[in-house]
């Protein structure tokens, strides 16, 4: 048997409510599927399961917030007998759950929009039959200001212990470099002439692309810290971070970044972006990134020295593209540029290693064609 | 279409884009950018929804010619008037 435990998708995270089940007892499940949605601090977040096998028990009912690890549902592995009755096992949330929340009578479609608009169930007023909390009751409740602002103070406050852990546990070094963008522009302005408007491609892609290719090179980097020592990975999850409407960012992972083409990248980052703002992430893409690329360019920053997010290992940090001076074979020019910077966790890497990756960025740039 | 029309299309598309923003408050000869918080991608999927719901081409040396809401208007009119042309 394997448990399916409540997913931790941050450094900070300490609970999530279960919104709703996407499989039942009985029911076949395969890795990576959506076992269940669980609403945090980021949103709400789909939860992936990693075993492959069958839904034995669920122990969690919808609606109860309970610690990260607990167990949510027993999953019996492939070629293991199923125990007595285990598929008409009643659910029953765990006492600590229940008693921490309380058996709120709430319909499918209220929890969900209640994960979706960031009402807390608590806070509803219930008006259906034996005290049940309706579709309607949700909808009033949002159209109050309190919830949103409740969810974006704690946006606020999951972001201020994340960066305050980090700084007090990280000790960060940090490395610029300015890389000449002539070559990206170039090409990339051809590339999106022959592109249907809807195929066209962003600086951005090109970027996050060129640091996943630099972590082959530079394989320190790519690694999380975690229980006192560094573990190293070996597929490459570049997590990118994501302005939300109403404040706050969350850093989801494009998975195997560094063996998607650029067009795939750029429809994978386009749909990340939609649903890291709707609210409707998996865990492996919070849980999965080894390092965050920020792209704060866009705001007319030259620079960025970033706060790494544990128990990520590096941010990389890229400025805005602008006219520079640049020498080019002993004449000075003007080239696109923009400023690259690094912060690096030095428990893990050091400024060498840090150099090393941003000049590997640099020479990749160099070569867009070829990303 | 007129322009009045063109400038409904334009909020429209530009409330998917930015569902947040107050419109009513857009100041005409400012850059979108400068006063909803959009970025290269939110940008891009105002074009793209342009593209998809005008059927004119934008290419992206032309990007500036679309970043105000005056400016917008008056070269959608533009593309949609030789469209119709054309297609006369």
């Amino acid at each position: 048997m394997a448990d399916f435990v409540m997913p931790i998708l941050g450094a900070d995270m300490e609970a999530g409510t279960l919104v709703a089940w996407r499989k039942q007892p009985g029911e076949h499940v395969a890795r990576g599927d959506i076992v269940a949605e669980v609403e945090t601090e980021k949103g709400l977040i789909e939860v992936e399961i990693f075993t492959s096998g069958v839904i034995e028990r669920l122990l969690v009912e919808p609606g109860t917030k309970v610690p990260v690890g607990t167990v949510l549902a027993i999953v019996r592995e492939e070629g293991v007998a199923p125990e007595a009755a285990a598929a008409s096992t009643p659910v029953a949330a765990p006492p600590q759950a229940a008693a921490e929340a309380g058996r709120l009578r709430v319909s499918p479609a209220a929890r969900k929009l209640a994960a979706e608009r960031g009402v807390d169930l608590a806070d509803v007023r219930p008006t259906g039959p034996r005290g049940a909390i309706t579709l309607e009751d949700v909808q009033r409740a949002a159209l109050r200001p309190t919830p949103a602002v409740d969810r974006f103070a704690r946006m606020r406050q999951t972001i201020a212990a994340a960066m305050a852990r980090s700084k007090r546990e990280i000790p960060h070094y940090y490395l610029s470099t300015a890389i000449d963008m002539y070559r990206v522009t170039t090409w990339l302005a051809a590339a999106n002439q022959q592109r249907a408007v809807a195929d066209r491609l962003l600086p951005a892609v090109l970027l996050i692309k060129a640091v996943a290719l630099a972590l082959r090179a530079v394989p320190e980097l790519n690694a999380v810290w975690a229980e006192g020592r560094v573990v190293r990975r070996d597929a490459i999850h570049v997590g990118v971070a994501i302005s939300l409407r109403q404040g706050g960012l969350v850093s989801p992972a494009l998975h195997n970044t560094d063996r998607q083409s650029l067009d795939e990248l750029m429809r994978n980052l386009r749909d990340l972006v939609a649903r890291a703002r709707a609210g409707t992430l998996r865990s492996s893409e919070l849980s999965d990134p080894t390092i965050t690329v920020t792209n704060i360019g866009d705001q007319g920053v030259d620079s960025i020295f970033g706060i790494i997010y544990p128990p990520q290992v590096a941010i990389v940090g890229f400025g805005k593209i602008v006219e520079r001076p640049w020498s080019v074979d002993g004449q000075i020019v003007s080239r696109p540029a923009l400023t690259a910077t690094l912060s690096g966790d030095h428990r893990v890497s050091d400024g060498h290693r840090g150099g090393r990756f941003l000049t590997a960025v640099d020479r990749l740039l160099q070569e867009p064609e070829r990303l | 279409m007129t322009k009045d029309e063109i400038k409904a299309t334009v909020l429209r598309l530009l409330g998917d884009v930015a569902p947040e923003a107050d419109l009513t408050r857009l100041k005409p000869d400012v850059g979108f950018r400068d006063q909803l918080d959009i970025d290269s991608m939110d940008f891009l999927n105002f074009v793209i929804a342009l593209h998809e719901t005008l059927h004119v081409d934008i290419p992206e040396s032309d990007y500036a010619q679309v970043a105000t809401l005056t400016r917008c208007v008056d070269h959608l009119a533009a593309l949609l008037a030789g469209k119709s042309l054309t297609a006369s």
